[in-house]
């Protein structure tokens, strides 16, 4: 049995906000398994020499061949959460979970086992603990939508292992825009569908206005990952009960480690912050809105 | 000699002739990512850092990107700390880089531009400055690096002020990138660098600007052609050197502009897609072997 990603971290080799420091320079990584999971392909690539990556932290990603060298998109490398990583004599194995919308995650979608994979990372800051969000934590609430349920599920993992009391609420659109479930094998788990096909007709905002009604809110923590609409009510949501949250956003990048200054993301407190070195993981309070203009690279 | 060997860069030493091109690494941002490890395998003989201006300024809103299939279009205007906060916070930094450092600078108008020059250039930790001159003269909008006249007129305003080299960034974005290397070059300038980014603007089918400046520039592999003419009409004008930039991807492409008349080639836009693209271009121009006339042949 491998020692998993979610066991306690090792000391040595976190730098600021317990982030991963990246080998420096992009490497070859090499597919294992792309397997279908409903709407979307979870990718699972061996990272040979790399290190284990903590929960909320991002890859650039893309494919050896085919990708910038024919005058064609993709041309630039694609930012994904890791979803699922474990280590073991032969390297970290990493799972991304992808959704075909677009050049580079349509590249990406077609790899075959023993594929090369480039990536760069891991990048960004990773989420923080309950108790550094609030101290009166009583646990974590995990709000997920579509595909953005990635970094959730590898941080669910962590804080199982901790032995901190974790629920999951997840959402999805439609049946042809849902998948990655088995990411959260053994979990409690409410699913909101907008078309009805699973749990709860209607917002997965819904199911955490139900959870934080009561008193419940003053020893709530939420992690949210999903598409601006859904972190942006999530992100209301929180600041009307007073509830701590750490959002897991996106935003084009061209770079993935502080060079391109594309990824700005505006700070309540005036200007941008640069969301691949200072988030992916933001506190939802810095932000003044989480419905930022433009979307990843597709 | 091998094409990948030290240079000269109007006095400056460098390991070799690959450097980076202004805005497209941030090494501190680097080692927040990478660790010490950017300075132990630092991938530049020079590091030339992002502009600074005389105030700091948040940049533009997003989004500031646009990808194309050989390139990118970028407006990101320009964030920086302001001459203060890069003298406090980020100077220092720059300074543990185990490479001289060239500070980029840029203001809107002579009398702007002077004391950030004086400023920077008094620094030891400084061995050069580049000037960005891709921006308006407030007392004549007119964009200074596209100007003959404005160019020779900052050059006089400037040139006394430093004995430190300065070298002058050349937009693209003219006729003829020679009359102003020309003018730079007898305004004191000793080298310019070029291309900056070319002018672009990306459109919706509705016609709406996609990037939140509206415009912006376009970088990468897409303009390499256009960046080995200007490259080459410029080192035939001028007798300084010249750093010539513009969609280096490969070894081939640094030899081809070298073989155009650059003393040095930077890297910009292939950072973005590996933060070690530089080490594999330089030990790709290194493998080459020189040919008759320069360059690699197609590449």
């Amino acid at each position: 049995m491998p020692a998993r990603a979610d066991s306690e971290p090792r000391a040595a080799g976190r730098g600021e906000d317990g982030r991963v420091p990246a080998p420096f320079g992009r490497r070859r990584g090499e597919v294992i398994a792309n397997e279908p999971s409903g709407g979307y392909r979870i990718i699972t690539a061996l990272d040979p020499g790399g290190p284990l990556p903590a929960a909320g932290q991002f890859y650039m990603l893309a494919t050896e061949g085919g990708w910038g060298g024919d005058g064609e998109r993709p041309f630039l490398p694609r930012a994904f959460s890791v979803a699922e990583a474990t280590g073991g004599a032969e390297g970290a194995r990493l799972s991304f979970l992808v959704e075909d919308v677009g050049p580079g995650t349509a590249r990406l979608a077609t790899l075959s086992e023993g594929d090369g994979l480039l990536l760069t990372g891991p990048l960004g800051r990773p989420f923080s603990t309950p108790d550094e969000l609030n101290p009166d934590a009583a646990g974590a609430i995990l709000v997920g939508g579509g595909i953005g349920l990635a970094p959730l599920a590898i941080w669910r993992r962590t804080l199982a292992s901790r032995g901190i009391p974790e629920r999951s609420l997840l959402g999805f659109r439609d049946r042809q825009h849902s998948g990655g479930l088995e990411l959260f094998r053994c979990s409690e788990i409410r699913l909101a569908s907008e078309d009805g096909h699973a749990g709860h007709r209607g917002y997965v905002t819904d199911l955490l206005e139900r959870m934080l009604a009561g008193d419940s809110a003053r020893t709530a923590v939420v992690y949210a990952c999903g598409p601006p609409a859904m972190l942006e009510a999530v992100r209301a949501l929180c600041e009307l009960r007073g509830v701590a949250a750490e959002l897991a956003m996106e935003s084009p990048m061209a770079c993935g480690f502080g060079a391109c200054f594309g990824c700005a993301m505006p700070l309540r407190s005036g200007g941008y912050m640069r969301l691949c070195v200072d988030g992916p993981v933001v506190r939802a309070a810095d932000v003044e809105t989480a419905l930022v203009m433009g979307a990843g690279h597709r | 000699m091998s094409p990948a060997g030290a240079v000269d860069l109007c006095g400056i030493e460098l390991a070799h002739p690959i450097i980076n091109a202004s805005g497209t690494f941030d090494a501190i941002a680097a080692r927040r990512a990478f660790g010490d490890a950017v300075l132990e395998r630092f991938p530049f003989s020079a590091y030339v850092s992002k502009t600074i201006t005389p105030a700091a300024r948040t940049g533009n809103p997003p989004p500031r990107l646009w990808e194309e299939g050989a390139g990118m279009v970028n407006s990101i205007g320009l964030p920086n700390k302001g001459l203060e906060g890069f003298l406090e916070a980020d100077l220092p930094l720059l300074a543990e880089l185990p490479v001289p450092l060239i500070v980029s600078v840029m203001a809107t108008s002579a009398e702007q531009f002077a004391p950030l020059v004086e400023a920077v250039a008094d620094r030891s930790e400084v061995a050069a400055l580049e000037l960005n001159v891709s921006c308006p003269n407030v007392h004549s909008g007119l964009i200074v690096g596209e100007e003959p006249d404005e160019t020779a007129a900052l050059m006089a305003t400037l040139r006394p002020l430093t004995a430190k080299p300065l070298i002058v960034k050349l937009t693209p974005n003219v006729a003829e990138p020679a009359t102003i290397a020309i003018a730079a070059e007898q305004g004191g300038a000793d080298a310019v660098s070029l291309i900056n980014t070319l002018k672009a603007a990306p459109l919706l089918v509705d016609g709406t600007p996609w990037l939140g400046a509206g415009s912006g520039g376009l970088s990468g592999p897409a303009v390499r052609t256009i960046a080995l003419k200007q490259v080459a009409d410029v080192a035939a004008a001028i007798e300084i050197p010249v750093v010539g930039m513009g969609g280096v991807e490969r070894g081939s492409d640094a030899a081809t502009l070298l073989a155009a008349g650059a003393t040095a080639v930077a890297v910009g836009t292939a950072s973005f897609r590996d933060p070690l693209a530089a080490e594999r271009i330089r030990a790709e121009l290194e493998a080459l072997q020189p040919v008759a006339g320069g360059g690699s042949g197609k590449p």
